[in-house]
């Protein structure tokens, strides 16, 4: 359903000079963070959690029970923003981050106010040198104008908030290799638990690491309260949310809609939205949520982008990037372009990732070079049930962190839904014992499965 | 040579001034290095090592996990075309290929010259305006290989300066935290709780220049998590 609600986040996305601190206090900027201050921080949480904001970044938890989390009595804590947005089809933060950086910034406050965190420290993937520029600029305006820093519009409030930039890494995406990588070190994910970020996290202090989006609503929630944003929505997911649509669509976009109502298709066909498939072309598949996200087909265009129904229907919703297919691609090399960006990214930490993703990899270069063979497939199917055993919807894991498992989701859903272009490309039959029980997977299952116990 | 010039050190040391534990700012040091040399040599790490009290070792081993490190010379402005699924889909291979037959060069190869180096690269989070590169890491969208041709000579030419410095410079404005503002960086040996969070009165009292809103609802009967 397509509906009138108004846009949050992405209200100066149009203007030219949205960056600049003029026109932000112009356009009701820092009103939120003013409204902040004249709470208790207890109830700016309370407003956060009324309005059951949930996080943005991947994962969808609930931003204001994840700060609720730092143990009473143990300071400093420290604010951690994740902008290393770097998931294949994701398109969002960056713009949060280039064209209303004090936004992002108010947004850090208030969540600094709330939870007494004393230093703020906001990371850029490396490879976004306009954002940093942008960022740059807006905190030393912030600054010079009292809004960041000691003694905040002279209520006492002090935090510095410090650019922080990385160097080209996935996998710094995950909070605790982000963590990892500001303290200087490989970004390589820790083991949870014990080291929840908010319990044991940078500096092994308490830590909210939490993403640009879900930050950037924070200034609405202040001005509008908590109760407002929920009442948007529907089911878990309230507010509006971000979605990138791209790949076989007329008008890629990025587009903030009504979240836990607005549905694919919208998304995909609307006029407003992506505007339909490119050329005289049917739909072949989407991803719904990120390369991770296990694939959708066209009896899911009716799903609304609400977190439970997504979850249930055996994908997610992850990063809000939706990649459109159409029915001229070769899923084949689809999947292995996938599964080549997890091959690389892959941290190396733990084996059944680290070998995994890039034999997956290797395996399907050679199938898609003209030299694999009928059991290659079995084996691509093997690895995946090594790397997330029973191939499960969520995914059990072999692993740390859910990298590995995410190379699998591309893998299962061209193998089990396009059988038949395997088969092409192998010349030949298959046949693969691995059990199955995603629910995404499991629309038409293609591959006689041998046994039916295991899994998640 | 290739150490930190007096005034890169100068604002290096300030970069280190602004963590709690100094390591924590070897990344954007190892960035500072790269902009100054071009890539990261041997010599910065050393440099970088001594400013943030670590070995080199531990920071070679840092700078190697990230590919945006360069640790040998690259070209004055490398492309990286983006071969992820959404330009995968609306055509990078066959600008990658278009791409290497316009320079002479294999992509992850540099050009004699010492002007261009091509590399397929992975998603560059600009899948709507797909297939896109960054020189530099600086954007180029929906690149036609007219584009790229023009790319290419603008940059031969030197018309470019203004908006693509050579590889290494990232944001080319630094945050500059004002003396008198700086709070300082939050020493994690010291418990201290900040003095505003256990108040129960407001921060602010600016005389209601706008209107508070009431009190979030005590209970959400529409099944949103709380």
């Amino acid at each position: 359903m397509i509906t009138d609600a108004k846009p949050i986040v992405s209200t100066r996305f149009g203007l030219d000079d949205g960056h600049t601190l003029e026109r932000y206090l112009a356009t009701g900027g820092y009103e939120g963070l003013r409204a902040a201050l004249r709470q208790a921080p207890a109830d700016v949480v309370g407003q956060v959690k009324g309005a059951s904001l949930l996080g943005r970044g991947g994962a969808g938890f609930p931003a204001g029970v994840k700060w609720g989390f730092c143990p009473p009595g143990k300071f400093p804590r420290y604010l951690v923003v994740n902008g290393d947005e770097s998931e294949p089809g994701t398109y969002k933060d960056r713009m949060l981050m280039e064209r209303d950086p004090h936004q992002l910034i108010e947004g850090v406050l208030i969540a600094c106010y709330a939870v007494g965190c004393a230093q703020a420290f906001l990371y850029v993937r490396g490879e976004m040198a306009h954002a940093q520029e942008r960022i740059a600029a807006a905190l030393n305006e912030a600054y010079a104008a009292g809004y960041v820093g000691r003694d905040i519009l002279g209520t006492g409030f002090s935090v510095d908030v410090i650019l922080h930039m990385g160097a080209g890494a996935y996998i710094v995406g995950e909070e605790t290799a982000l963590i990892e990588s500001l303290e200087g070190n490989r970004g390589m994910p820790r083991l949870k638990p014990p080291f929840f970020p908010a319990a044991i996290g940078l500096y092994g202090q308490p830590t909210i690491v939490n993403n640009v989006e879900t930050l950037s609503n924070l200034p609405w929630i202040m001005v509008n309260g908590g109760h407002a944003f929920a009442a948007m929505g529907a089911e878990s997911s309230r507010g509006m949310r971000l979605f990138a649509v791209s790949g076989h669509v007329r008008k890629p976009g990025i587009f903030e809609v009504e979240f836990g109502v607005t549905t694919y298709r919208d998304l995909i066909y609307s006029p407003l939205y992506g505007g339909g498939i490119s050329g005289a072309h049917d739909l072949k598949a989407f991803i719904p949520g990120g390369a991770s996200a296990p694939w959708f087909y066209e009896e899911h265009l009716d799903l609304a982008l609400e977190a439970g129904a997504v979850g249930k229907a055996g994908s997610m919703l992850g990063s809000g990037a939706v990649v459109v297919m159409d029915e001229t691609t070769d899923v084949v090399r689809a999947a292995h372009r996938l599964v080549r960006f997890f091959a690389r990214e892959s941290c190396g930490k733990c084996t059944p990732c680290r070998e995994g993703t890039s034999w997956l990899e290797k395996i399907l270069a050679r199938i898609i070079d003209g030299n694999g063979r009928p059991a290659d497939v079995e084996v691509l199917m093997d690895v995946c049930d090594n790397i997330s055993p029973g191939i499960s919807w969520p995914p059990r894991q072999t692993t740390i962190c859910p990298l590995g498992p995410s190379a699998v989701s591309p893998i299962a859903s061209a193998v089990l839904r396009f059988r038949d272009e395997f088969e092409a490309y192998v010349g030949g039959a298959f046949e693969s014992k691995v059990v199955v029980k995603g629910a995404a997977y499991g629309e038409a299952p293609r591959i006689p499965i041998a046994a039916t116990t295991g899994g998640a | 040579m290739a150490r930190f010039s007096a005034e890169n050190e100068a604002v290096a040391r300030e970069i280190v001034a602004r963590y709690p534990v100094t390591k924590s700012a070897t990344i954007p040091l190892c960035h500072l290095a790269q902009q100054q040399d071009g890539h990261l040599t041997t010599e910065a790490m050393a440099h970088v090592a001594e400013l943030v009290g670590a070995t080199e070792a531990e920071i070679l081993g840092t700078a190697s996990f990230y590919e945006m490190f360069r640790r040998h010379e690259v070209g004055t402005y490398c492309i990286n075309v983006c071969t992820s699924i959404s330009c995968f889909l609306r055509g990078s291979d066959e600008l990658l290929e278009h791409a290497e037959e316009t320079l002479g060069v294999k992509a992850g190869g540099t050009t004699d010259d010492g002007l261009f180096t091509l590399e397929g690269w992975e998603c560059i989070a600009a899948c709507t305006a797909a297939p896109a590169l960054q020189v530099n890491y600086r954007y180029l969208h929906d690149v036609t290989p007219e584009s790229f041709d023009t790319l290419v000579d603008d940059l031969r030419a030197g018309r470019r300066g203004d908006d693509i410095p050579p590889h290494g410079t990232l944001g080319r404005v630094r945050q500059q935290i004002p003396a008198q503002r700086v709070c300082g960086p939050a020493d994690p040996a010291r418990n201290v709780e900040p003095g505003w969070l256990g108040a129960a009165v407001p921060a602010l009292d600016d005389g209601g220049r706008a209107t508070p809103k009431p009190p979030p609802p005590p209970t959400d009967d529409k099944g949103a998590v709380s």
